[in-house]
């Protein structure tokens, strides 16, 4: 295996197969780590990570944390509400500051499209794209292609159901990107107004006005979350609505693979998008994806926290 | 020009010699552990826990270390493209584990399997079996059984072919 190639992780567009593979690999080696009972590995001893997030996030910041944490690397978190953001500096502005304090890797997510590339082409480290507006969000597609992979044994040519939201979904975009690369024939459920024009011939997927169609002997079910801030906009008649007709429950499931996974990249609205019988059930893959999430990071920041070209020695 | 340090018939007398000398030294090798340090120790600790279980019908755990995470070169030698898993299916606490490689040379791959060994628990001691000292060293650590020494430039290529069965394949060269 050849060293991996690229400085930073901005979106899965930029990746090939190969790609793909070694950060999954990678991330198989690292997950053990997290179930040991020293926690913890040396290898990225001395050396800085910034999570630099200007909307909020739990679990992607503190995955990517814990992450970090168990590769021995320094982690600072800088969050917009307490940064210098708020008292007006430019992206521009913290990015040269940032870089004056030598980070290895800088992860970032922001409301912006376009805003990780901006920072990577402003910064001299490694860019982590932790979501920048509904462009991209590659480390939770690679966390899920891991997870998917865990369960079905491979990637290849399996039927993929996206459900739900996808004109303002990031996740949805970086997750179509991925699996067309390894050939899933991957079918798009939602309302009209919530899935972009020509989006099936962008991302070179299926597009269905209902979930039957999607689901219909479906290997692997994901569910998005319905933004609650988005329904200001006129584009959901109710959430009850939305419910009864894109809500996957046990009756929906049942169209799909008798073994077939559900996902979720969190948070849920229970009863919304997916009912807590399918969330809580034995179909569901919630929780191994959180779990996945901490080793696929840590594949990164190994990946990119390193001295490119440096090769090892020999024992 | 290649030459032979240890052809198939050396190889497995040196592990009932070394399988022998574990268990003398263990009293019996009661809470004896093995573990390969990857990817060159693992044939050899297999070959080990076989020899003790014929000498003294005893069955002993064998386990695997990845050093890639725990190199002292880690940081700057990175991205090392290929990292395996640890696996340590027993609770190091209290036990004498020993540590198999294949090759001793600089002793900078013994001191980080050392330190990823401890992040499975706290050995009572922890020992070191190699089939080729080759010399060379470059920290304070020496092996307690040893196949063969030999002193061998530092340049020069030692291959090791041993799996975890005998075959006539199994040797030591200098290439």
């Amino acid at each position: 295996m050849p060293a991996f190639r690229h400085a930073h992780l901005l979106d899965i567009a930029s990746l090939d197969r190969e790609d793909v593979l070694h950060i999954l690999d990678t991330g198989e080696a690292f997950f053990g780590v997290s179930r040991r009972p020293v926690r913890k590995v040396p290898t990225l001893r001395g050396k800085t990570v910034i999570n630099l997030f200007y909307e909020a996030s739990t679990r992607t910041r503190t995955s990517f944390e814990i992450a970090g944490k168990r590769l021995s690397a320094d982690m600072v978190n800088m969050s917009v509400s307490t940064s210098s953001v708020k008292k007006g500096e430019s992206l521009y502005d913290t990015c040269k500051t940032l870089e004056a304090m030598h980070p290895d890797v800088v992860v970032i997510r922001h409301a912006s499209s376009g805003a990780a590339a901006y920072v990577a082409s402003k910064l001299d480290c490694g860019v982590i794209n932790a979501g920048d507006g509904m462009h991209a969000h590659p480390s939770q597609a690679l966390l899920d292609a891991f997870t998917i992979r865990r369960h079905r044994g491979t990637l290849e040519g399996l039927k993929v159901a996206i459900c739900g939201d996808v004109a303002h979904s990031r996740v949805a975009r970086s997750n179509c990107r991925l699996l067309r690369l390894f050939g899933c024939d991957v079918h798009i459920a939602g309302p009209r107004t919530l899935v972009p024009p020509h989006f099936a011939e962008a991302f070179d997927v299926e597009v269905h006005d209902s979930l039957a169609p999607a689901l219909e002997g479906a290997d692997v079910v994901m569910c998005l979350r319905i933004q609650r801030e988005r329904l200001g906009e006129a584009l959901l008649p109710s959430l009850r609505e939305y419910s009864r007709v894109f809500g996957v429950g046990p009756k929906q499931l049942a169209m799909a693979k008798e073994d077939a996974i559900v996902m979720h990249p969190g948070p849920m609205n229970r009863g919304v998008e997916i009912d807590p019988a399918v969330a809580d059930g034995p179909q569901s893959v919630v929780l191994d994806q959180v779990e996945a999430g901490v080793a696929v990071r840590m594949a990164l920041l190994y990946l990119l926290a390193g001295e490119a070209g440096a090769a090892p020695e020999a024992a | 020009m290649s030459e032979v340090l240890l052809d198939a018939d050396a190889v497995g007398r040196a592990i009932r010699r070394i399988a022998s000398e574990i268990v003398e030294a263990t009293r019996g090798a009661e809470s004896v552990a093995l573990v390969g340090v990857r990817r060159g120790g693992v044939g050899l600790s297999e070959r080990l826990a076989a020899a003790i279980r014929e000498a003294e019908g005893r069955e002993v755990p064998v386990g695997t270390v990845d050093i890639a995470l725990y190199r002292d070169d880690a940081a700057t030698a990175l991205p090392d493209p290929k990292i395996g898993p640890s696996v340590v299916p027993f609770d190091p606490h209290g036990r004498d584990v020993v540590l198999v490689d294949d090759v001793l040379q600089t002793g900078r791959t013994i001191r980080a399997a050392i330190d990823c060994l401890m992040d499975f628990g706290r050995p009572r001691r922890v020992w070191l079996a190699v089939l080729l000292d080759r010399g060379g060293r470059e920290l304070p650590i020496a092996a307690d059984f040893v196949g063969k020494t030999v002193e061998v430039p530092a340049g020069a290529k030692v291959a090791v072919e041993i799996g975890g069965a005998p075959s006539d394949e199994d040797a030591a060269i200098i290439e």
